[in-house]
């Protein structure tokens, strides 16, 4: 059960990393989209730094939703996805790899390319930190839920534009929490109780969404 | 076990497609009859008769609408979820179809209440709109239905659109404590509920009276748009089976008769 769950991650991670396009398109969309609110709004530093968790928690859901379509639509197209739904390792636990190496490409990245994120936003130090730790805990939660949407529509020969729409609205308590958490260390104020919370829902998130993945998956593949 | 066997049966049978729509036919007078009853007279009761408030004069009136629609919309919203549930697990279809015909009907309602309410808000408040809690939630609400319309239209399959739909609503009704909770730690302003079951409500009688006959009155009307539409799926999706040719067939004589006579 174990190997297989190991050899899906290491055939996601192998597979991203020969087709770098795919990985590194959504990351250059997050700098490129928080470069366009200076641009947009305000250059003044006091004003950007004052709605920096927001912009900066904005472009990371658009560029996850963005590299959402791609989780499951190669599987889906040459059929390995099949195999897996037939493979005896439980599927939920197979969603749940996949998932985890397609945050590695995405989530992950995102949090280590924060730092550059605070530093176009003129976010001190610490509450760069503060941002790191909100996307560490709070983007595997947005990559399980929109995986959801991308189970749902990946029969779908025009599903793209379906999987923001379909999951959105799910993403808001992440956000409201995680741009709070932003704001209270912007004012010095302790931001642990935020990060319970994103980490209680990552938890939700873990131990439910593959099952309403895997259920979406049996019916993409089986009708 | 052939004893539970032959229950099974029984239920599946009282909840087959066709069963329903024999059955539901029956109801369909008595919830008209019901629904426009109550409407009527709550709402000349509501708009002439009931007195105006101390504070908010007759604008508050708007309330007989308002409190009715977004009670519907949550209510519909958690039927859908049920149905999802239902048909997920015990492969139903009719539940499916009640499913199908009730996503519209709710997305309504939550519209009609969020516009009423903003419309309420302009004399009260001072402003269409507000962030505030329960606004945010309803409009969220809004966005989770057009999400599972949404999904019904995307697929050319009925079948697998409602399935797919059904886990979505699944999915949905799981957030939405989340989504409220969330909402509402992060700001309010909205008053607490009108109606509780363990409370007396705060209004005078005069005022809630009305309101209870307009909120049973809208649950009726609920009740048999749902009937309808849930009438209509079922002539779509089971059109090619023999009971809806025959059914179709027989009307068409019916009518064939009238025109010659």
């Amino acid at each position: 059960m174990w190997s297989s769950v190991l050899a899906v991650i290491s055939r996601d991670l192998k597979l991203a990393f020969r087709q770098s396009g795919e990985w590194l398109n959504p990351l250059s969309f997050f700098v490129m989209v928080i470069s366009l609110f200076p641009l947009a709004i305000s250059a003044t530093p006091a004003k950007l730094s004052a709605m920096a968790g927001g912009v900066v928690w904005i472009a990371a859901l658009l560029s996850v939703l963005l590299s959402m379509d791609s989780l499951f639509r190669q599987d889906y197209d040459d059929g390995s996805l099949e195999q897996l739904l037939v493979s005896p390792a439980p599927l939920p636990l197979v969603v749940l790899a996949k998932v985890f190496a397609h945050w590695c490409q995405t989530g992950a990245c995102l949090t280590l390319l924060s730092p550059i994120a605070a530093l176009l936003l003129h976010l001190p130090a610490d509450v760069a930190w503060a941002l790191a730790l909100t996307l560490l805990l709070g983007t595997p939660t947005l990559s399980l839920v929109s995986a959801i949407g991308a189970a749902l529509t990946v029969s779908l020969k025009r599903g793209g534009v379906l999987i923001p729409l379909l999951t959105l609205p799910l993403h808001i308590p992440v956000l409201i929490f995680a741009t709070a958490a932003v704001q209270a260390a912007l004012n010095g104020l302790p931001i642990e109780g935020y990060l319970a919370l994103l980490a209680a829902f990552l938890v939700l998130a873990v131990t439910l969404t593959p099952l309403a993945v895997a259920a979406a998956l049996r019916l993409a593949v089986g009708g | 076990m052939s004893f539970i066997k032959r229950w099974w049966q029984l239920f599946e049978q009282t909840v087959s497609p066709k069963y329903f729509y024999r059955i539901s036919e029956r109801f369909i007078p008595w919830l008209t009859l019901l629904a426009t009853l109550l409407i009527s007279i709550a709402t000349v009761w509501g708009l002439a008769f009931a007195p105006a408030d101390y504070l908010q004069g007759n604008s508050y009136r708007i309330i007989f609408i308002h409190v009715p629609a977004a009670s519907l919309a949550m209510s519909a919203y958690f039927l859908l979820a049920i149905c999802g549930v239902i048909s997920l697990v015990w492969k139903v279809k009719t539940a499916e179809m009640v499913a199908r015909a009730v996503a519209p009907i709710g997305a309504l309602f939550c519209f009609l209440a969020l516009v009423t309410g903003g419309i309420w808000g302009k004399p009260t408040w001072g402003t269409y709109w507000v962030w505030d809690a329960r606004l945010t939630s309803m409009l969220v609400l809004l966005f989770l239905y057009m999400g599972v319309i949404a999904l019904y239209n995307a697929y050319e399959s009925s079948a697998t659109g409602a399935k797919a739909a059904a886990i979505l609503a699944v999915v949905g009704i799981v957030n939405l404590p989340i989504i409220k909770y969330s909402v509402v730690w992060w700001n309010t302003l909205h008053q607490g509920a009108t109606f509780t079951l363990t409370q007396k409500p705060k209004m005078p009688t005069e005022m809630w009276l009305p309101l209870l006959l307009m909120l049973l009155g809208f649950y009726c009307l609920f009740g048999l748009l749902t009937i309808l539409r849930t009438r209509n799926v079922i002539l779509e999706r089971e059109r090619r089976s023999q009971w809806v040719r025959e059914l179709v067939k027989a009307e068409a004589a019916k009518r064939g008769a009238n025109r010659g006579l």
